[in-house]
């Protein structure tokens, strides 16, 4: 179960405003997707849920409780890139996660634990598609390899939520349909709620349940700083009915 | 034809032109000498290629009358002790204290000045402190090529750990990494391959000090052994030794360089 609640979430920086009044309630096991132009402050809400980041004013909480002041196991994280560890091969990556809750000092399984953790490390690895490249190094994968074991490990201890950060802005075009495929298969396999920020406004709408667009209401041309952005849509989508085509959108928001 | 800065020898070509320089600077030694020692047989500033053979083999091969000990390989002994274990010494402080500084804010904001002051003091210019603290044994010696690597070390690690991408960090607590988890399998292992550059980078400085320390107060050791027979001009004795002190920082050099390859493959830059 994982719900998220946003009352009246203000975020700044000194002067600079980027988050004013947001208010918005996520349910349990909601895909949502986060459009919005750059400095907008999408990254800074994801931040936040992510515990790296305090709100200034207002409450954001996770089922009622406020978000933890530090990144934990209940929100993963898949940042764009740099988010693999390069001294450890592919399982190994996969291992960490299940090492970190089995063993407080050592961080290593042995036995019995360690061959239950590699199988099911396994059989993500397997799903993925990534089973060939076990025990190679992160640096030896291509870009949409890197991101799909990313993914793969952010999932692993199944967190209640996840948090992408435009898992595919690197990515060529002709790969992301297979990335689509494997975080939709990933979502539905964990009761995850998602939240994935992205530039690709087609990617937006095939893959959420509810579509965000953080824009700025106001504007001041002379004090750029003094307006922050908050949800100016908020679209629930129908899946279904909307993978194949995208609808018509207010001409501003396509610009943006 | 194309532009120099596209001009690649092949391997043999490689090869030839790495000698390339050792093999004029034989011959100009050779021609020197030769040219010397024509005009005055007794000549000591550039002696004869058996000249170091003689030596070679009376230093190398044969017992000391005096001492009963074979010269060479007790400098040799004497000095790679020290210079081993203070490079371990320097070692274990640099990755402990690079560790610490540069994975927990409060312990950079601590003694990140500190370590940033230390390295400037001119660890020559405390070398009588050691020597009047320490006394003129093994230790002080240690302790000076400690005092003058370590800190340099400690620094060098410690700035791999901050450039290591926040993403790693926040993605490892994310998988439930407490603090000690986050340092020992995430950014310790990252740092290993970084010590080994940065001992490699000071192997220079720390043979400075050990003959420095050396030349000043001691018993044997190859600095010693050079600074002795300084005052007889024995060029036949200093210059083995130098070339001797000289093929040993490079073999450590490379035996760190292979060890680098060997045991972290995934930091080889491709």
């Amino acid at each position: 179960m994982a719900s998220v609640t946003v009352k009246h979430l203000w975020k700044e920086y000194g002067e600079q405003i980027v988050l004013e009044n947001l208010s918005l309630h996520v349910a349990d096991r909601e895909f949502v997707t986060i459009i919005g132009a750059s400095g907008c402050g999408k990254t800074t809400f994801l931040r936040m849920l992510l515990g790296v980041e305090q709100p200034t004013k207002g409450q954001l909480l996770i089922d009622g409780q406020p978000v933890p002041a530090e990144p934990g196991p209940d929100r993963g994280i898949v940042f764009q890139r740099y988010s693999l560890f390069p001294h450890l091969s592919v399982i190994e990556n996969l291992l960490l996660g299940l090492e970190f809750s089995g063993s407080r000092w050592l961080g290593k399984l042995f036995g019995a634990k360690r061959r239950a953790a590699v199988e099911k490390a396994e059989s993500l690895l397997e799903a993925i598609g990534l089973h060939a490249a076990r025990d190679k190094y992160p640096s030896q994968l291509s870009g949409g390899m890197q991101q799909r074991l990313s993914i793969a490990q952010s999932v692993i201890r199944e967190p209640k939520i996840l948090l992408l950060d435009e898992p595919f802005g690197a990515l060529d075009p002709g790969i992301t349909a297979d990335m689509h495929e494997i975080i939709l298969r990933l979502w539905q396999a964990n009761r995850m709620t998602v939240f994935m920020i992205t530039h690709d406004l087609k990617e937006s709408f095939q893959l959420g349940t509810r579509l965000l667009v953080f824009d700025k209401r106001r504007h001041d041309p002379h004090a750029p700083e003094r307006y922050g952005a908050t949800v100016t849509y908020d679209i629930p989508l129908n899946r279904k009915k909307h993978t194949m085509s995208t609808p018509a959108l207010p001409a501003e928001l396509v610009q943006g | 034809m194309p532009r120099l800065v596209n001009l690649h020898p092949s391997r043999g070509g490689a090869l030839a032109l790495g000698a390339l320089p050792f093999l004029i600077l034989i011959a100009a030694y050779l021609f020197g000498s030769a040219a010397r020692l024509a005009e005055n047989p007794d000549d000591k500033l550039l002696p004869a290629p058996s000249a170091f053979m003689e030596t070679l083999q009376s230093y190398a091969f044969e017992e000391d009358k005096r001492s009963g000990e074979v010269l060479w390989w007790l400098d040799t002994g004497a000095s790679m002790k020290r210079l081993l274990i203070a490079l371990g010494i320097s070692a274990f402080i640099g990755i402990v204290g690079g560790l610490a500084i540069g994975a927990l804010p409060m312990v950079r904001s601590l003694f990140g000045p500190f370590v940033a002051a230390l390295a400037m003091v001119p660890p020559l210019a405390i070398l009588p402190i050691l020597f009047i603290v320490l006394g003129l044994g093994e230790v002080a010696k240690i302790a000076l090529i400690v005092f003058g690597v370590a800190p340099c070390i400690v620094r060098d690690v410690s700035l791999r750990a901050g450039e290591l991408p926040k993403e790693q960090l926040i993605k490892a607590q994310t998988l439930g990494a407490s603090s000690w988890l986050l340092s020992t399998r995430v950014i310790l292992p990252q740092l290993w391959p970084r010590l080994i550059d940065a001992l490699r980078l000071t192997l220079g400085s720390a043979w400075l000090f050990l003959i420095a320390a050396e030349a000043i107060a001691s018993t044997e050791g190859l600095g010693y052994r050079i600074f002795l027979v300084r005052r007889y001009m024995a060029m036949d004795v200093i210059l083995p030794y130098v070339i001797w002190i000289t093929v040993l920082a490079y073999t450590m050099d490379w035996l760190l360089r292979k060890a680098r390859a060997r045991w972290f493959p995934w930091a080889e830059t491709r």
